[in-house]
């Protein structure tokens, strides 16, 4: 087995641009930065298709399937005797996987940022920040520790707190960047639990340790983590409905999906990256990552196919209703998340039952090229027509050729059409669910029909509809920015055709699978269907979207108001959480707290003939309170406990 | 023997010769500020540096006095704290008349706690535990033109004497049943009678009175806010710190036979701190009655940690409570310099502090996330080592409800980030010169918060030199 040892180059390369930029890029790379943070990416793709390549082509197979390798580990703090926690490198082939995906859309990034963030004042800052997210990122991909992967987690958490906040002198972008986190910081919490439940029965924190002690049935391990229960459940459900809760925020599924549309506040190459390739999918890899475990439970299973399906359905139904573009490809992130999450929650781990697996997977490898795809090309029509209204596009295809194409390229990937990308995977996941769950597999095939109908609005709102209202003055972008578009329509259209199943899958067996012509004859004839009314609808301005609306009437409201998710969370925490606990709190802070020193300071004044000035009378307060703690603890003790 | 005598108390001796130092200076002719507090200060570190010499393990005056590696490593974290406070004073006691007391006050107050650490005897204990709080309260008077510092001082010492006499109290009834006043003979006793367990609870509460745990915590608020700045810190760090390593050596060891009660004690305890300082300092806007509220919320993790009762608890809460010293005084270090020179201390003041103190605001942004536990600070993994510690128990509701709180600490801590940040001011807080000194301490905290963190050995170290219950 070779050595893998310097793929730890891959995210020590980001880190030292952002250290690099962090420390002096203010002072001496204000216009350099740029170049440098590309660089360092460009250098870290390549080490990554380099590993790539020797894992899946040279020496990563062993007796026909791919094997797990611990590149590096080093045992970072030993907790106690038999938890440590250590840093160290993972391969397998997930994670490889991740590693080309995260890196090369970084890189992308990097390069259409050059372009498109030229000139702003913070530019050395903006690629600092990559850097650092982009370490984190690749940090969590290749995690061999359940405390490495919450590290790092909580930094990719912070890293797009930075990012999403970027513009900080726009109060929304502030407002965003806040909520994304405290979200986020909810759902982590759940993680938190989780981990120190698997950590407490399994006594090890090391994932493969974990896995296979959670995994083999007789061990003590498995036997005390399934019999000790709690409200109904097993541990084991708990623990992994909890770290489902985590990988839940990170991935916006319902209902903690809310922070998503919000984050759109940022820069919009950083959509590009954080939402719809890399931090967005973290909870679908934490999922795969511990997926051996989740196979050994049925209930935390049906959680995530449940609640990924209903994700799925729910954001592609409020995403035919958006008018704001980057919000329609934030909702259509969340439905494709959906889709991998259900896929998951369909697999099993071992042999021809591990397609929704290998499934999601794809889906994953795929939704990171047309996604990001997706959001470089909104961003290139944002940077021309300085509005993300879709009202204010229209007519764009002549002045954007390129960006045209691209978002055409895009649409027919994720609307799942062949033979681009999405199509591949999208049909390996609705065959899983076939297989599995026909109420999943309609929903899902409900859902693509509708992906294809808002994609393909957007798509015609943008270069068609009306004549455009821009002269020939304005241009579509720099080289720099065009680059990107083409090398990632490119792939849009190849990276479909990789076998997949051969290299990625649950038990790293090749798994065979075929398209079937008659079954692929339902979705894509749906999806065409779709397209074809959207073309009716959009492609020439005319009054019919409105008459649907309106006949919808009070539906259309609702579904545009996103459900009133946000209203009713508003409503909670302005509503109830304030007024119902905040304001007796500090009801009871003024009135009672200080009512009873006020009172107990008077009777004591009485008493002793006016003991005044200094004292506020408080203190007499204090030593009661005191006495009662004393006496309230003696009779919990004494009496009650006993 | 007599060598003995001197290495085993070697770190006592070093402070009563500080204090008779400054005893001698004060009788001399007057120095000027200037050349006086850089002396003192150069005398604090040496006193930091000694403390890492020469440790032995053993006892003196009959059992009454314990000292050992862990006892050492946490003498010199309460004397590290001592000095950082001592450089973050400095531009407030550049214009103090009454320096020298200031200083022989505080370590008077040092040393009481050195005595109350290595206590093998209650009466020991109730000495140290006097002798570090009555100093204080002294200190706490040392604004002297403002009449809330007075107050403070008041109120602390009233405060004070209350829980004094129930602890008393507590000693008296222990004595009364079990004849002896030695750790190690009290130990022997079981929790069999109502009589010994009221006992010691009332011991109990003595101490979370000084770490002001709710419901003994009221004074808090009221004597932060009121102290000068340095006091204030000295009182939420150095003070509470040397009360927390108190706690766990004296339930760890004298308090054996009652570990399954004041295991109950710490979880009802913790329950009320950390919702209750988490809710009271969602509302502050005085930055000190924050950072007060903040640390009882933060006291409230230390007991779930000391209820872990292992090894791995014990160093868990050594190592929360050197990272904790490092973050309040981070904190309290850029409210001390923009009280000294603004005398502003509301959060609201802070408003665009960035635009003017970019240094500043970015050590506070960093305390900030380490107080409320954000990798890849320090405080993170302090906070986690302690959930870890008090998970080995089993008992989900408690860690839940605290994992619950630490997003709620998240909101209010990242809303002083906010502020600093991202709200705009047409007159925000001037732009500070910062002395060497305060700049020498707040690049220690900095470095403490980034590196004991990332850094295992630190807590490798502390682990091997813990013990459990």
């Amino acid at each position: 087995m070779s050595d893998y040892a310097y793929i730890v180059l891959i995210p020590l390369l980001p880190l030292a641009s952002f250290v690099l930029l962090g420390l002096f890029g203010r002072k001496y790379f204000t216009k350099s930065a740029g170049i440098i943070g590309t660089m360092a990416l460009l250098a870290s793709t390549i080490i990554a298709l380099m590993a790539a390549h020797q894992y899946f082509f040279v020496d990563g197979k062993v007796a026909g399937a791919y094997h797990q390798v611990i590149a590096f580990k080093y045992t970072w703090l030993a907790f106690s005797p038999g938890v440590s926690i250590d840093m160290g490198i993972v391969i397998d082939p997930i994670s490889v996987m991740m590693l080309v995906v995260v890196s090369f859309v970084s890189l992308m990034v990097h390069m259409f940022s050059l372009g498109y963030m030229k000139g702003e004042e913070r530019f050395a800052t903006y690629y600092a920040y990559l850097g650092l997210f982009t370490f984190s990122m690749l940090g969590l991909v290749l995690s061999v520790n359940i405390f490495q992967v919450y590290l790092f987690w909580e930094l990719v958490g912070v890293s797009s707190f930075l990012l999403i906040g970027y513009y900080y002198e726009k109060p929304t972008a502030v407002a965003a960047s806040k909520k994304a986190f405290i979200v986020t910081r909810f759902a982590d919490l759940g993680f938190l639990i989780g981990i120190l439940i698997l950590g407490f029965y399994s006594g090890t924190l090391d994932i493969s340790t974990l896995i296979h002690k959670l995994t083999s049935v007789q061990s003590p391990e498995y036997i005390a983590i399934t019999t000790a229960g709690f409200l109904g459940a097993s541990a084991l459900t708990w623990a992994l409905v909890l770290v489902f809760i985590g990988g839940a925020g990170k991935s916006a599924m319902f209902p903690l999906h809310i922070w998503l549309p919000d984050a759109m506040e940022g820069p919009t190459p950083v959509s590009a990256l954080i939402h719809a390739a890399t931090m967005v999918v973290a909870g679908v890899y934490l999922v795969a990552r511990l997926f051996p475990v989740f196979s050994m439970d049925d209930t935390a299973l049906h959680v995530v196919t449940y609640v990924g399906a209903f994700s799925a359905l729910l954001a592609a139904v409020i995403a035919c209703t958006q008018t704001d573009i980057k919000r329609v490809l934030a909702f259509s992130t969340m439905s494709q998340i959906g889709y991998m999450m259900f896929a998951l929650g369909v697999s099993k781990q071992v042999g021809e039952q591990g397609l929704g697996y290998m499934a999601s997977m794809f889906h994953l490898f795929t939704h990171a090229f047309f996604k990001s795809l997706l959001f470089l090309c909104a961003g290139a029509v944002i940077h021309l027509v300085h509005s993300n209204e879709i009202k204010d596009m229209g007519g764009l295809r002549k002045l954007m050729p390129v960006t045209h194409i691209a978002f055409l390229v895009a649409c027919l990937a994720i609307a799942g059409v062949p033979p681009f990308a999405g199509f591949f995977s999208k049909e390996e996941i609705l065959l899983a669910a076939f297989n599995e769950n026909k109420l999943i597999y309609a929903v899902a095939l409900f859902t693509a029909a509708l992906t294809a109908f808002y994609m393909f609005r957007l798509y015609f709102s943008i270069f068609w509809s009306k004549e455009s209202a821009h002269h020939d003055t304005h241009h579509e972008g720099t080289v720099s920015m065009k680059i990107p578009l083409i090398i990632l329509a490119a792939c849009t259209i190849g990276v479909g055709f990789i076998p997949f199943a051969k290299l990625v899958t649950a038990d790293g067996a090749a798994l065979e699978t075929h398209i079937d012509i008659l079954f692929s004859l339902a979705p894509v004839g749906l999806t065409l269907i779709a397209i074809l009314i959207a073309a009716r609808l959009y492609k020439q301005q005319n009054g019919g979207p409105q008459k649907i609306a309106d006949s919808l009437g009070g539906f259309y409201r609702v579904v545009s108001r996103k459900f009133y998710m946000d209203e009713l969370y508003l409503f909670i925490t302005k509503k109830i959480i304030f007024p119902l606990i905040g304001k007796p709190i500090a009801w009871i802070d003024r009135n009672i707290v200080d009512g009873c020193m006020n009172a107990l300071a008077s009777i004591t004044v009485k008493i002793s003939g006016g003991i005044k000035g200094m004292q506020s009378g408080k203190v007499q307060g204090y030593a009661l309170y005191f006495f009662g703690g004393v006496t309230l603890l003696a009779i919990l003790f004494i009496y009650v406990w006993k | 023997m007599l060598m003995d005598f001197f290495i085993l108390l070697k770190q006592e001796l070093v402070i009563v010769a500080i204090i008779f130092l400054l005893l001698f200076i004060n009788l001399g002719k007057d120095r000027s500020n200037e050349s006086l507090l850089p002396l003192i200060n150069v005398v604090l570190l040496l006193n930091v540096l000694l403390g890492f010499f020469g440790s032995k393990e053993g006892s003196l005056f009959g059992e009454m006095f314990h000292t050992g590696k862990l006892i050492i490593l946490e003498k010199n974290i309460l004397n590290l704290a001592t000095w950082i406070i001592s450089l973050l004073s400095f531009s407030w006691l550049r214009t103090h008349k009454h320096v020298i007391e200031f200083y022989i006050l505080l370590l008077t107050a040092l040393l009481g706690m050195f005595f109350m650490i290595s206590s093998g005897n209650l009466l020991v204990l109730y000495l140290g535990l006097e002798m570090s709080t009555i100093p204080i309260a002294a200190a706490a008077n040392f604004d002297l033109a403002k009449r809330k510092s007075s107050e403070a001082a008041m109120k602390m010492i009233i405060s004070s004497a209350f829980s004094s006499a129930l602890v008393l109290l507590g000693i008296s009834w222990i004595y009364g049943v079990s004849g002896s006043l030695d750790f190690s003979v009290i130990l022997l006793q079981g929790p069999d009678s109502p009589f010994r367990i009221f006992a010691f609870i009332l011991l109990v509460s003595g101490f979370a009175f000084k770490m002001s745990a709710v419901p003994f915590h009221l004074w808090t608020a009221d004597v932060y806010e009121g102290a000068p700045v340095s006091v204030t810190a000295y009182l939420s760090v150095v003070s509470k710190a040397s009360v927390v390593f108190v706690i766990l050596a004296f339930l760890y060891n004298a308090g054996k036979a009652f570990a399954d009660t004041w295991y109950h004690i710490l979880i009802v305890l913790s329950i009320l701190s950390i919702i209750i300082g988490n809710l009271f300092a969602l509302r502050q806007n005085n930055f000190k009655r924050f950072l007060a509220f903040s640390s009882i919320a933060q006291v409230g993790f230390i007991f779930i940690g000391i209820a872990g009762s292992s090894q791995v608890s014990s160093a868990a809460v050594v190592y929360f409570v050197l990272v904790y010293v490092f973050s309040n005084l981070a904190a309290f270090g850029v409210v001390a310099l923009v009280s000294a020179v603004s005398g502003k201390e509301n959060i609201s003041d802070y408003k665009a502090f960035y635009t003017t103190n970019p240094l500043l605001s970015w050590v506070l942004t960093i305390a900030m996330f380490s107080l409320a536990g954000v990798p890849p600070t320090a405080g993170f993994f302090g906070k986690f080592f302690l959930l870890m510690a008090g998970a080995a128990k089993g008992n989900y509701w408690l860690i839940g409800i605290a994992a619950l709180n630490m997003v709620v600490s998240f909101y209010y801590y990242l809303r002083v980030v906010k502020t600093i940040f991202m709200e705009e001011n047409s007159q925000p807080i001037e732009k500070l010169a910062i002395p060497g000194a305060s700049r020498l301490a707040l690049y220690i905290c900095l470095a403490g918060m980034l590196i004991a963190g990332l850094a295992s050995c630190v807590y490798d170290y502390i682990y091997s030199i813990s013990f459990g219950l």
